[in-house]
């Protein structure tokens, strides 16, 4: 049976994926949080650079993850301090007592 | 230990060196002061981790506790801060073993998708709403707290610890008993499982 465009572009990448100094978007996924730690040594941060450009799924994947990173870090802020007027009186109480006993 | 957003890596000031000669004698003043001064953020930490409101009190309350035994061994290479949340976070971690686990689903259920040829599975992303317009909408900073909340709890955990308390891989391994790349391992997979249950709100769709 003959494959779908779609399918074939798909195997044509994968292919082309496995090329000297190219990974596949397995690998890439592996590479993620060095890479956003900047703690990929420089051939790496190449390779996965140059995954990067040239696949899309890969590069609106990280959009999203990073996206979804600083979303959950915008969700807590503002709890991150957490005001003392609404520690309950008789908490400090408690931790006060429980030092002179 | 080096601690996220209380980081300070120089060592203790004269002041905060007087206050703890304080503490160490028993003032009450001091120890008032202290309570007073931080039991909020550390009521803010535990909540955080353990999601429950009389949970993270007795946690707060065991942590001023574990702090005022130990004010003796505190060596000042750190600040005072940063060892008082080691303290809360440990304290944290312990309560949180010993609750009864609830049920979870598989992370793996939520992990990105590759086809036989390697090459990711990744439906098109036509709208990605931006992070500061999705957090001025209502209901999102819940959602996504509750979204947090149905990670399996090993991974919960981890995601809290690195990314909103902001600790070292190498302290997060050391609280947790792992190896430095398992915390990674686990990190990396938390983020994408969340990734995954915050898609809907990113790609501007009700969830």
């Amino acid at each position: 049976m003959m494959s779908s465009p779609k399918k074939l572009m798909r195997r044509m990448h994968g292919m082309m994926f496995k090329l000297p100094l190219m990974i596949t978007c397995n690998e890439f996924e592996s590479f993620i949080l060095a890479y956003l730690e900047d703690g990929l040594p420089a051939k790496q941060k190449f390779v996965f650079e140059m995954h990067l450009k040239i696949c899309r799924e890969c590069r609106e994947y990280l959009q999203a993850y990073r996206a979804s990173l600083e979303l959950t870090k915008h969700a807590y802020e503002g709890d991150l301090i957490g005001p003392n007027d609404q520690v309950p009186d008789d908490l400090v109480r408690a931790i006060l007592a429980a030092r002179k006993a | 230990m080096k601690v996220g957003p209380t980081v300070v890596t120089e060592s203790q000031s004269s002041d905060e060196n007087a206050e703890i000669s304080k503490l160490r004698r028993g003032e009450l003043a001091a120890t008032e002061k202290l309570v007073r001064e931080n039991a909020g953020w550390m009521l803010a930490v535990s909540r955080r981790i353990l999601n429950n409101d009389a949970h993270a009190e007795d946690c707060v309350q065991n942590a001023f506790s574990s702090i005022f035994n130990n004010l003796e061994s505190f060596r000042g290479d750190s600040r005072l801060r940063s060892w008082m949340h080691c303290i809360v976070v440990n304290q944290a971690l312990m309560l949180l073993r010993s609750r009864k686990r609830r049920n979870e689903s598989p992370i793996d259920d939520l992990m990105p998708l590759f086809d036989e040829n390697d090459c990711r599975v990744e439906d098109r992303w036509t709208t990605l709403e931006t992070p500061e317009s999705l957090i001025q909408k209502s209901q999102t900073r819940e959602t996504v707290l509750s979204l947090i909340d149905e990670l399996p709890e090993s991974y919960r955990v981890v995601l809290l610890l690195r990314d909103i308390e902001e600790m070292a891989t190498s302290d997060v391994a050391e609280m947790l008993g792992l190896s430095e790349s398992n915390v990674k391992v686990r990190l990396h997979r938390a983020r994408s499982a969340l990734k995954k249950l915050l898609e809907p709100l990113l790609r501007g769709q009700s969830l």
